[in-house]
């Protein structure tokens, strides 16, 4: 057990390999409880959500979820989220446990003349993902309703055992996989009940290190890694999150000027081609000159070999754009080591 | 409970050492495989190289952690145990046999006597762990 961002949290049950192999081939199950949830209500609660962040909150429909990003002015990130809606005057923020009092603290300051509500129920909720290619049997047959008609990134609203669940086709692990909302104290109910279930088709508990292993794979960005209040969504590749043409939000002329100015970084996934792990924070070299910083990297579980993600400084290569295939260093114990820029996500089903 | 055998020396980095003839044999004990997890990496010197005492001379990696190893005293490296670097695993499954690191000739083989017996290294094992 770790303590992060205030919680106790598992960093992995068995182990991170086992735990991470379960979910590519059948099932594991994360609590997650210490994400934040911030609950927006009022007549002005979209609109609200369209100005405090970055991607069209006016685009997606009741029972529908969207990854965004709420931004500084500065065009930073002030953390990635997922906006779930439930109606144009009721929508709920999942925000990461590390900065779930810091946004609640933005979006109080951002309220302004908007006409909404915003409650911290962070407490409130235990959040269980299941994730992997059984995810659906598993939890259908736990709770007693059909999923098959659960679109991905769209919830439903479900009751079990006299419970209310929300129930989501959302994860982080690049499998199909759900996250289920539920009162904090009917956690291990539905914990037990889902093992029940799903212990004889291989599920397992997994935990923190599991899914930092199972999101890099996937090329996904972690807060405090890819990126922060510093970072340009654009440079860590989130442009299909940030819809500068959708009305305005916080950030956007920040981020139309640097798009204007010249992006200065690109985030990049490489694979090593000598020996050695990249970590976040080791230096990034190109004939000795620096580029950058790793941001993330591990020894993938999936396909047996060190990855990694980090900022390649300027958008060129020399020649041309920063590319698939370039050859660039990490600086590994005080020696270089060499790498390939490779497509993302790393991790390709089948 | 971890496994801490008697006739071995063990440093505060958690290595142990092994006499073998005038050669001395460097590994990790069992406490330190048991808090690294699951090994997946491990970097170690060549044959003919110096390693010195203090300095880092290869590291593990393990899912959750980097790890540096620390020279346990100077000499010239004798034999690397290559079979590591594809199977770094080892180290979790046999740690104070197949896992053996390296091979060492000292160069003052009276440096051995700074390293801890197996009784003190139990206590100070056991003062981690409650920590």
């Amino acid at each position: 057990m770790v303590e992060f961002a205030g919680w106790e949290m598992p960093v992995q049950y068995e182990g991170v390999r086992q735990e991470h192999l379960a979910v590519r081939s059948s099932a594991g199950l994360f609590d997650v409880s210490h994400m934040g949830e911030i609950e927006v209500r009022g007549p002005d609660a979209l609109s609200f959500c369209q100005f405090i962040t970055s991607n069209d909150a006016g685009r997606i429909k009741n029972n529908q979820a969207q990854y965004t990003l709420i931004c500084n002015f500065s065009g930073g990130v002030v953390d990635d989220v997922i906006l779930y809606k439930f109606s144009d005057d009721n929508l709920l923020f999942c925000v990461n446990a590390s900065n779930s009092e810091k946004v609640y603290e933005w979006v109080l300051e951002q309220k302004g003349q908007f006409d909404v509500e915003l409650l911290d129920r962070s407490l409130d909720f235990t959040q269980l993902a299941l994730q992997g290619p059984l995810s659906e049997n598993i939890l259908s047959e736990s709770i007693g309703s059909s999923l098959s008609g659960l679109k991905r990134f769209h919830f439903i609203s479900a009751t079990w055992n006299g419970t209310d669940l929300i129930v989501a086709r959302t994860g982080y692990t690049g499998e199909n996989g759900y996250e289920v909302f539920l009162p904090w104290d009917k956690g291990p109910d539905l914990w037990s009940r889902l093992f029940e279930a799903g212990g004889g088709q291989g599920l397992k508990p997994a935990g923190l290190g599991a899914r930092d292993t199972l999101r890099l794979e996937m090329g996904y960005s972690l807060y405090g890694h890819e990126i922060g209040e510093d970072t340009n969504p654009l440079e860590a590749g989130l442009g299909r999150y940030v819809k500068l043409d959708a009305g305005d939000f916080i950030g956007r002329q920040a981020i139309t000027e640097s798009l204007a100015r010249g992006l200065a970084n690109k985030l990049v996934g490489f694979c090593m081609t000598d020996r050695g792990i990249p970590r976040q924070g080791y230096g990034i070299f190109k004939n000795t000159e620096f580029l950058g910083r790793v941001t993330s990297g591990t020894f993938s579980p999936s396909l047996e070999k060190p990855i990694g993600m980090g900022y390649l400084k300027g958008v060129e290569n020399g020649s041309g754009a920063w590319d698939v295939g370039d050859i660039i260093e990490i600086e590994i114990r005080n020696t270089f080591r060499g790498a390939q820029v490779v497509a993302l996500p790393f991790y390709k089903k089948g | 409970m971890v496994q801490i055998p008697g006739e071995l020396k063990y440093t505060n980095d958690h290595e142990w050492v092994k006499e073998e003839g005038d050669l001395l044999v460097i590994g990790i004990s069992d406490y330190a495989q048991d808090s690294l997890g699951e090994i997946v990496y491990i970097e170690l010197p060549s044959e003919g190289d110096e390693i010195t005492k203090g300095d880092p001379f290869g590291a593990v990696e393990s899912t959750k952690a980097v790890s540096d190893l620390y020279a346990p005293f100077s000499g010239d490296v004798m034999e690397v145990n290559e079979v590591l670097l594809d199977s770094p695993e080892t180290i979790n499954e046999d740690p104070y046999g197949e896992a053996w690191m390296i091979k060492v000739k000292p160069y003052d083989p009276g440096e051995l006597a700074d390293l801890m017996e197996s009784a003190s290294y139990t206590e100070y094992v056991e003062k981690e762990m409650e920590e």
